[in-house]
């Protein structure tokens, strides 16, 4: 697939972007690319490391974590479809899903695999619409109030019932869920703003 | 396959999409996602926040060796391959079975039931119903999510086909009874005894652990 299909727009000012991220998977999923493998690790295994740290891991097992789950990214890159995610959110699943592995000692339980039909063509202008989504997400989460978007990070990254962010919040419940919900609200809201300027 | 009309709640899916669902309840919900694109849609939606968040963390440097201590493993035998959707169970079923057909368990009334995991986070069963029979009327103690996989039930709430998925709380108190046809098979979590109304099934509880 070429590369310019992609928008340049969704490039942050010269720095490895979410879209060139996914561009490297593609080449790992059909080239077995190792070179493009090696900056997947350079560009996500930093923040890996650093999530996995939010939800409560040592440095030292945050790493292990990290090498299972790049790993898995290698084994699993024949299954990654850039029409339905980008690099990063198939990723976080990823992580999210070792992160329960390990948690619970049983499978994260996940659907059925999606079969591509037959021959069929990547479309281009779905996966570009994807990135789009994905750019507006990003700069609307840049817009909201740190504490609103630390309680994102709090339910996302931290291996964590509502009820136990409470805890350590000092919140009530019934705010955690309702400032969680406000924050999706938010974004949906700024997402549909920002499609019709 | 008729429409699906009953899905997964908001609250549900995150939760499921951030790894802070109960196990029991995340094998449903995959289960659902694996027949509703809709649903699988909104959980692809709460997986780009996800991945929007993992993209502006303030990274963590990795120590020195890491890079090769990760390529020395990339020709390592991969991993098998996870167990795969067979007949009506999608795969997150299959795996909760350990990849083997039911094992039905006789509940009486032809209803049949194999009870897949139960902890104190949650239990998971697969249910039969033969066509036009009742489950005993039951209320919950906390949250039940039942899936249908083959046939169909109704109850106060509505009428649930393949891939509906009946959410009820504490104050839910149902009956469902099978569809005519083929028999009905759920797949149901719950997170904590279900009580029933009569007196005959409340002595059996204790026996057939539902």
């Amino acid at each position: 697939m070429p590369a310019d299909i992609l928008p340049d727009d969704v490039l942050p000012d010269n720095q490895a972007g979410p879209a060139e991220a996914t561009l490297w998977l593609i080449a790992v999923r059909d080239h077995r690319d190792r070179a493009a493998f090696l900056r997947l690790f350079d560009h996500f295994g930093p923040r890996l490391k650093a999530m996995l740290i939010r939800g409560g891991l040592r440095d030292g097992s945050a790493e292990d974590v990290v090498q299972d789950v790049m790993l898995a990214v290698w084994h699993k890159a024949a299954q990654f479809d850039p029409h339905r995610a980008g690099a990063s959110a198939w990723i976080y699943r990823i992580a999210r899903n070792r992160r329960i592995d390990l948690a619970r000692r049983k499978p994260a339980p996940e659907p059925d695999p999606l079969a591509e039909p037959e021959g069929s063509e990547p479309d281009a202008a779905q996966i570009l619409a994807l990135g789009q989504e994905a750019a507006l997400l990003r700069r609307a989460l840049g817009a909201m109030a740190p504490d609103q978007a630390r309680v994102l990070e709090q339910a996302y990254f931290e291996d964590l019932p509502h009820s136990r962010i409470s805890e350590m919040t000092g919140l009530p419940l019934g705010t955690i869920k309702s400032r969680i919900r406000l924050g999706l609200e938010r974004l949906r809201r700024e997402l549909k703003d920002l499609r019709q300027p | 396959m008729t429409a699906i009309t009953h899905h997964i709640s908001d609250d549900l899916l995150d939760a499921y999409v951030t790894g802070n669902l109960a196990q029991a309840f995340s094998v449903v919900v995959a289960a659902h996602l694996s027949l509703c694109d809709a649903c699988r849609a909104r959980a692809g939606a709460a997986e780009m926040l996800g991945g929007a968040l993992l993209e502006r963390v303030a990274p963590a440097a990795m120590s020195s060796g890491a890079k090769d201590r990760l390529l020395a493993a990339l020709d390592d035998t991969p991993p098998p391959a996870p167990v795969a959707r067979s007949g009506i169970f999608p795969a997150p079923v299959m795996q909760a079975l350990g990849g083997q057909p039911p094992k039905w368990r006789m509940l009486g009334g032809g209803i049949r039931q194999q009870i897949l995991s139960a902890d104190s986070d949650g239990a998971l069963r697969l249910l039969y119903i033969p066509p036009g029979r009742a489950v005993p009327e039951h209320s919950h103690g906390g949250l039940e999510l039942t899936l249908v996989l083959q046939g169909s039930f109704s109850d106060s709430e509505g009428r649930f086909g393949v891939g509906d998925v009946e959410t009820a709380g504490d104050e839910t108190d149902h009956q469902p009874v099978a569809g005519a046809g083929c028999p009905c098979i759920c797949l149901a979590a719950t997170d904590a005894p279900l009580r029933f109304r009569a007196m005959l099934p409340r002595l059996l509880q204790p026996l057939f652990r539902i």
